[in-house]
């Protein structure tokens, strides 16, 4: 027998508006990610990015608005919320003077996790991208995209459904970028994870990707990449409906 | 284990296991987590083990060598016959210990939150109050064996205390370490950055270290200035000092157990509100 119900998304953020004294840093902002999507928040500096995913973590309280995630309103349960979400935060949060297994293992305590069953994941997924073999070096020996990684697998330690990286690959070469965008793309298509992957650079968006366009703290486009950019390219487009230089951009 | 099936969820290598933290061997996987790590940073980090230890040893062989012929020290409790003042600076220079630990924790929570590891214990799902606690254990955990290892290396040099006492000290050490762990997380809820830290040394580690009981009797205190005095009898690390002294001689020190416990609880439970995002100064923030 064939359910009538759709699934539920792995992030679902509705009517949610955060302010720091008097300044509003979010403005009713709602969206949504799949199971197995891959949404690009695309956003400038500023723009309120991390402010989201500050409340979707529960580092911030919503005041206003729902959020859950996979049906569990963070505000109401976030024990439950927060053990299906991983994060990759902006700055590394990843102990450097650690051992990338050793990190696992801190990680996966943080969930309840074993160590011997959190270094065995970490493994699984380091050897996924060819790393296995750094898993007992020092992360401060890795290179920056490798820490990435091993952030990346950190993050999915536990499982989560829904995975938040908020620019993910800042200060890494064109190269290392692509790598690893290529490889959370196949994380949402071959597992099921939800992505919401914050960033400001175009070159990291597949047309078939979802994109919510984030402006001063308010969504001003969303959908499919390729239905935003139309017949132009989805720069020319972003660029447009914010009124920002190419070189927020870069 | 079983893995839990989400609706939602497509099939692949990653099923998620959500309910494990709601079991009791999760709680104490996390706890014990987050109590290696710290042990183990702390290992890796062998100059501050050295500084750790070192600092109160110069204390010991130096300033107590040097003020042994200034200072008389009359018979006190919990003492029952006359002691040397290095005999007499021991506690205080076990909370000493306890002290600097507790902001040393505090330093790496200020650390890690400019560093973003501060946020990866944050969005743990298990309760803000029970990670919280875990990283006062570790904290406390690190501090005692700092502790017993200054005072083997005092044994070593001669400074009798009994044996016994030695293993009466570990719940004293427990609590004190509990109260002055709980300052230092307080503290680290309130300072925004780590170059702020300076000011903790200053206006925490060393008004609360030299305004107690750690290197003067308080009677002798009293002498010199009753309004120090009066300070030093409301400061929590003299009562942490005193509780330490009296068990080493395997005594209770009743008066300073009542301050130490409900004063641990009320930091402890100031830096779990200050750690809440709905009502605490960390969720004011801008990220």
């Amino acid at each position: 027998m064939f359910s009538t119900l759709a699934p539920r998304p792995a992030l679902s953020v509705t009517g949610v508006s955060h302010s720091f004294d008097a300044r509003k840093a979010l403005d009713d902002v709602s969206l949504e990610v799949a199971g197995g999507s891959f949404t690009a928040l695309l956003g400038i500096n500023g723009a309120g990015k991390t402010t989201l995913f500050n409340l979707v973590t529960r580092l911030f309280a919503n005041r206003s608005g729902t959020i859950e995630v996979c049906g569990i309103d963070v505000r109401r349960e976030p024990g439950g919320a927060l053990a299906r979400l991983g994060v990759v935060f902006q700055s590394r949060a990843i102990d450097p003077n650690l051992s990338v297994e050793q990190n696992f293992a801190y990680q996966g305590a943080l969930y309840g996790i074993a160590s011997d069953e959190a270094r065995r994941r970490g493994k699984v997924l380091m050897e996924r991208w060819g790393l296995a073999d750094r898993m007992h070096d020092r992360v401060r020996a890795l290179s920056g995209g490798q820490a990435r990684r091993a952030e990346i697998a950190g993050a999915l330690i536990h499982r989560p459904r829904l995975l938040l990286c908020d620019e993910a690959t800042a200060g890494l070469d064109v190269a290392a970028r692509r790598a690893i965008v290529d490889d959370v793309h196949a994380l949402a298509r071959d597992d099921g994870v939800g992505v919401l992957w914050a960033t400001h650079l175009i070159d990291e968006i597949a047309p078939e990707d979802m994109v919510v366009m984030l402006h001063e703290g308010r969504v001003i486009a969303t959908g499919p990449a390729r239905n935003i950019a139309g017949k132009d390219d989805l720069a020319s487009v972003f660029l447009a409906k914010t009124g920002a230089g190419a070189e927020a951009l870069a | 284990m079983t893995a839990e099936t989400e609706e939602g969820a497509a099939p692949g290598t990653l099923t998620p296991d959500a309910a494990m933290r709601d079991t009791t061997r999760a709680w104490a996987i996390c706890a014990y987590g987050i109590i290696w790590r710290e042990g183990l940073r702390f290992m890796q980090q062998k100059e501050r083990f050295l500084s750790a230890l070192v600092r109160p040893l110069v204390w010991l062989f130096i300033f107590a060598a040097g003020l042994r012929a200034v200072l008389g020290l009359s018979i006190i409790e919990p003492y029952e016959t006359y002691i040397l003042y290095e005999v007499y600076v021991v506690p205080g220079l076990c909370a000493m210990i306890q002290l600097f630990q507790g902001m040393q924790s505090s330093l790496s929570m200020v650390y890690d939150r400019e560093t973003g590891a501060m946020r990866t214990l944050l969005i743990s799902p298990f309760p803000r109050w029970f990670l919280l606690a875990a990283k006062l254990l570790a904290s406390v955990v690190v501090s005692t064996v700092q502790v017993y290892a200054f005072l083997l290396v005092a044994a070593l040099w001669d400074i009798k205390m009994p044996a016994k006492g030695m293993l009466a000290l570990l719940p004293a050490l427990f609590l004190s370490g509990f109260l002055l762990g709980a300052i230092g997380l307080f503290l680290s809820s309130a300072i925004r950055q780590l170059e702020n830290f300076a000011g903790v040394m200053n206006f925490v580690i060393f008004p609360m270290f030299f305004a107690s009981s750690a290197l003067y009797p308080l009677w002798r205190i009293r002498e010199g200035s009753p309004l120090l005095y009066d300070i030093a009898a409301l400061n929590p690390f003299t009562h942490c000092v005193e509780l330490i002294r009296y068990a080493l001689y395997l005594k209770v020190n009743w008066d300073a157990l009542g301050v130490v416990v409900p004063c641990g609880l009320v930091f402890f439970y100031a830096a779990v509100r200050a750690y809440d995002p709905v009502r605490g100064s960390i969720g004011r923030r801008r990220g």
